[in-house]
């Protein structure tokens, strides 16, 4: 069933863009990521042009983000205080990375900054996240009580001006670090149209220490109006937001995620975080190793 | 210069026997192409007749050519190159009149039938584009650009050059067909037909214009994409709230 993408210009066969969704919805339910981090690569593979892929990525974490956050606020997972700092930062930098798209794509050097960006940070998130887990599985197998983390926030946050009490989140913190936070992960929503949740959940846990039972949610709540936010500034700026693809890969998606939450009850939690870990790296690796390889095409055309 | 001295031979001989010159009556099997949800592409058929003068045909082989060609743009071209391991855009050169589309078909290979210098007046062959290349002034070097944005076009299928493809019947009647893929930039195409005779072009014709455009609701997406920017973005946002809280509430009920 082909399907003519009215923004990207070009026809795709629907059903692929649909199980694209479905299988990024399963890993999202499972893991609970807006999984924008696959999706964007993914649309570039099979040929959508970058931006276009990066900005309709965006559109699609919104949808996939709301019923989460839904079932997080019902059960008080939500710092409503926080998510709003985060929100406030996050708009702010959906901004710069709109003007940092602009200057980017003048100078013809965007993909290769969203190459690099990708490489760098699944790679660092990714080994991170798998030597936790590895501890834990290994903690578990030998019998012993994983070592619980201690929950402190980072120096770095500690030594900024300025307090406040967030209550849900159980901390006094500055809110500079966590607006810092936000605008981080704004430009990063911006430019590579994920939502930031695998950025978000480790900074609030091991940055800012936050209580564990208000990460997820609060991190869904961000990603919610931030990526709201990016897709706004891409209809303003790029006009890349292809509405027909993020329709598709939605359909997609909210299936998928269904069944990853549905999946997630059967598996043991440290087990799916060393999973999610390997996904993470091998699209590290694979992005890794397209910079080096020679590219099918060396020559690219931008309209003037 | 090009086009003064095409004129200039395209009048010298029709002055001398403008009786002589046979007529060219060109079609195209559509007028418009309108791109909707299920454009996979398209199929262009191109044929005419050729009139001569008293109704006799010429002695020996006559060949046609056939173009349709989109619009021009200006476009920037970079190339990658391997800096420190890594391929990033190194180099790029400007072009200010790249057709969107150009296909060529001809009765037999253009280089049996035309000389290089006619091909160079017509336009004929992707070689032969004019695609005023600016900013490079090393010979070598705007060669390497110009083979690489004919290269990347001719894969993406925007760019094509068949052989054999024009059938002509009984000197008479001719017919090609060329292929657009679903990824043609949208404007006015001209579709032009050439006559061709011991090498030289004795008539061209290129009259004819194809209309591609986007209709109904790609047309709509797009021209709300484009100049009401505003309320499509914040439409693209309710959609996929709908969509992700819909979906939601759907299977909490299952």
């Amino acid at each position: 069933m082909d399907i003519y993408l009215p923004i990207a210009n070009l026809s795709v066969n629907a059903l692929v863009i649909i199980l694209l969704g479905g299988g990024v919805g399963v890993l999202s339910g499972m893991f609970g990521v807006g999984g924008g981090f696959l999706t964007t690569p993914l649309l570039i593979f099979y040929g959508i042009p970058p931006a276009v892929a990066a900005a309709s990525a965006s559109t699609q974490v919104t949808g996939a983000s709301v019923s989460g956050v839904f079932a997080h606020m019902n059960r008080g997972g939500v710092d409503f205080q926080m998510g709003a700092v985060l929100v406030f930062g996050g708009i702010f930098g959906t901004a710069a990375g709109a003007a940092i798209f602009e200057i980017l794509e003048a100078l013809g050097q965007i993909d290769t900054v969203i190459n690099i960006l990708y490489v760098v940070m699944l790679g660092g998130i990714g080994g991170l996240m798998a030597k936790e887990s590895l501890t834990s599985v290994s903690a578990s197998r030998a019998g012993k009580p994983v070592p619980a983390a201690k929950r402190r926030h980072h120096p770095l946050v500690a030594n900024l001006p300025m307090r406040w009490r967030f209550y849900r989140s159980g901390l006094y913190i500055s809110p500079l670090a966590p607006l810092i936070l936000g605008f981080i992960t704004g430009i990063m929503t911006m430019l590579l149209g994920v939502g930031g949740g695998f950025i978000m959940v480790p900074a609030m846990l091991y940055l800012l220490g936050m209580g564990a039972q208000v990460v997820v949610g609060t991190s869904l709540f961000q990603i919610l109006f931030v990526t709201m936010a990016s897709t706004m500034m891409h209809s303003l700026t790029t006009k890349a937001v292809d509405i027909v693809l993020a329709v598709f890969l939605l359909i997609g998606s909210v299936i998928g995620a269904q069944i990853g939450a549905r999946l997630a009850q059967r598996m043991r939690p440290d087990y799916l975080r060393l999973f999610l870990a390997v996904i993470v790296l091998l699209v590290a690796i694979r992005m890794a190793l397209g910079l080096g390889w020679r590219p099918d095409e060396i020559y690219t055309l931008q309209a003037l | 210069m090009m086009r003064l001295l095409a004129l200039l031979l395209f009048l010298l001989p029709m002055a001398a026997s403008a009786q002589s010159v046979p007529k060219l009556v060109p079609d195209v099997s559509q007028r418009e192409i309108n791109i909707q949800s299920g454009f996979t592409g398209a199929e262009m058929l191109l044929f005419g007749a050729i009139i001569y003068p008293r109704g006799v045909a010429p002695e020996g082989q006559v060949d046609v050519a056939v173009v349709l060609r989109g619009p021009t743009r200006a476009v920037t071209l970079r190339e990658k190159q391997n800096i420190a391991g890594i391929w990033i855009n190194a180099d790029s050169t400007d072009f200010r009149s790249v057709p969107a589309y150009y296909a060529i078909a001809s009765s037999r290979p253009l280089r049996e039938i035309v000389d290089s210098k006619t091909a160079a007046i017509y336009e004929l062959g992707l070689e032969r584009l004019q695609l005023s290349p600016s900013g490079e002034v090393d010979a070598a070097e705007q060669k390497r650009f110009v083979d690489g944005l004919v290269d990347l076009n001719r894969r993406n299928g925007l760019f094509r050059q068949e052989a054999g493809t024009v059938e002509i019947t009984d000197q008479v009647l001719y017919r090609a067909r060329l292929n657009i893929p679903s990824s043609v930039p949208v404007g006015t195409y001209t579709a032009e037909t050439l006559l061709i005779r011991n090498g030289r072009v004795i008539v061209a014709d290129d009259n004819v214009q194809v209309r591609i455009r986007k209709t109904g609701f790609e047309q709509l997406v797009t021209i709300m994409a484009q100049d009401f920017a505003f309320f499509y973005g914040a439409m693209a946002v309710l959609v996929s709230l709908l969509l992700g809280w819909f979906a939601g509430y759907v299977f909490q009920r299952l």
